[in-house]
């Protein structure tokens, strides 16, 4: 879709970071475009929050460079935070304040906070005003800290693993007021997860993360359109599978394999014939068998290599 | 509430997936003329999927003449027969029969034995009546 692209409202160039020896991101460069949900996928440890410290201004970059809203976020921090509602993985709200507390305290940072929404978002959450935040449950923690992170109409929605260990009630409670506020009010939201199915339902764009670095990036229509699972057999059986480009993954053995291709479905379909593969079957893989190809698929060839 | 879900193995793009089985609802007389599609809003919090996906569907549908839009409300199904047309309905058809004839090889069934079979086949959901 050749659509006149707008400036984007996080741009990450070349942003690296290490923590020790530990190199937390490699080069990393991303657009996230207003209006849109991006999610950042990738497995525990691989860098996603990391990033999103960064553009929250948290972290400043050694080396590359972070603009949200056109602006570095750590020059001009109350700018842009009043422009971001963030919801930690670790969902550090203060232990001892009850609800209605922790809301009047974090009220008096946001002047935009909207008394009304946040007083309806607690009903919805089914959150008592009086409980202390210590006693709430683990999905009430995060209902908590969803409400905080959004009652001041944020432009831009950070969340950082935000059903991770919760149950399936009450991922789909925050799921649906995020889904909501997009439908609403048009926010752009970056959220990670290592929950397929989750952001393979949210997101209109999506990075895999892997070892900091970025192992791929781009609109979901395009992943779905450039990935194919293809069944594929050959008329004497095979030790390895023939060395062909867009195949980012395999598996089987003898006569007949599995395939993932990345590319424009007539030319890869056409790679693999040429190498000797009669194609047996053709569909659109998972988010799941994409993720598995794009990183698993990347070690196995690292070890190899 | 419409009876619409949403199945992630599937690779299938989630848009596409709404496409297919409001066509599927709206060919069935699931959905009649002039029924209102749900809401973007309700549909997409009802499955819990990016709005957006659901303007993507709609629009799709719209493209395709099986629905339309009244302006200040909502999406209605349009009054037009069955929203599969003749190609569509070779191309589904042409899908299924591939799969058939496939299988049939592999199981070393050669075309003429399918065809004895699909008139069997045909004679038996008649109940017997050919």
């Amino acid at each position: 879709m050749a659509e006149q692209q707008p400036e984007p409202l996080v741009r990450v160039r070349n942003l690296s970071c290490r923590f020790g020896k530990k190199v937390a991101l490699d080069n990393v460069s991303l657009d996230m475009a207003k209006g849109r949900v991006f999610g950042l996928m990738g497995e525990n440890g691989a860098g996603k929050t990391t990033l999103i410290k960064h553009i929250l201004g948290a972290l400043t970059p050694k080396v590359g460079e972070v603009r949200v809203f056109g602006v570095d976020p750590t020059r001009n921090p109350p700018a842009v935070l009043s422009q971001i509602g963030y919801l930690s993985e670790d969902r550090d709200l203060p232990k001892w304040m009850r609800v209605k507390e922790a809301l009047r305290y974090t009220q008096a940072f946001y002047p935009d906070w909207d008394e009304s929404y946040a007083e309806r978002l607690r009903e919805q959450f089914r959150l008592p005003a009086d409980a202390r935040i210590r006693n709430l449950s683990r999905g009430e923690k995060a209902k908590a800290g969803l409400l905080l992170a959004l009652a001041h109409r944020p432009q831009l929605l950070l969340l950082d693993e935000p059903s991770s260990g919760l149950d399936a009630v009450a991922r789909r409670d925050i799921l649906a007021v995020v889904v909501r506020s997009v439908a609403e009010e048009g926010r752009t939201v970056v959220f990670s997860s290592h929950l397929l199915d989750e952001v393979e339902r949210i997101v209109d764009d999506v990075a895999m993360i892997h070892h900091g670095k970025v192992a791929l990036n781009m609109s979901m229509d395009e992943l779905k359109a450039t990935h194919h699972r293809r069944v594929v057999a050959f008329a004497e059986p095979l030790a390895a599978f023939p060395e062909v480009p867009c195949v980012l993954h395999v598996e089987g053995e003898g006569c007949e394999w599995a395939v993932i291709t990345h590319g424009e479905a007539d030319a890869t379909r056409a790679a693999l014939e040429q190498a000797g593969a009669r194609i047996l079957d053709e569909t659109t893989p998972s988010l799941d068998s994409v993720f598995v190809a794009r990183v698993v698929g990347s070690q196995t060839m690292q070890a190899v290599a | 509430m419409l009876h619409i879900t949403i199945s992630q193995g599937d690779g299938l793009p989630l848009y596409l997936q709404l496409v297919q089985q409001f066509k599927h609802l709206i060919a069935t007389g699931r959905l009649k003329a002039d029924t209102e599609l749900p809401s973007v809003r309700a549909l997409s919090e009802q499955l819990l999927v990016n709005p957006n996906t659901v303007v993507r569907a709609y629009r799709e549908l719209e493209v395709a003449g099986l629905v339309y839009k009244k302006r200040g409300s909502g999406t209605f199904v349009s009054a037009t027969g069955s929203p599969y047309t003749g190609e569509e309905c070779r191309r589904i058809l042409s899908q299924r029969a591939d799969t058939l004839i496939v299988e049939g090889r592999n199981l070393g069934f050669g075309v003429d034995q399918l065809v004895d079979l699909l008139r069997e086949r045909d004679r038996a959901l008649n109940g017997g009546r050919s």
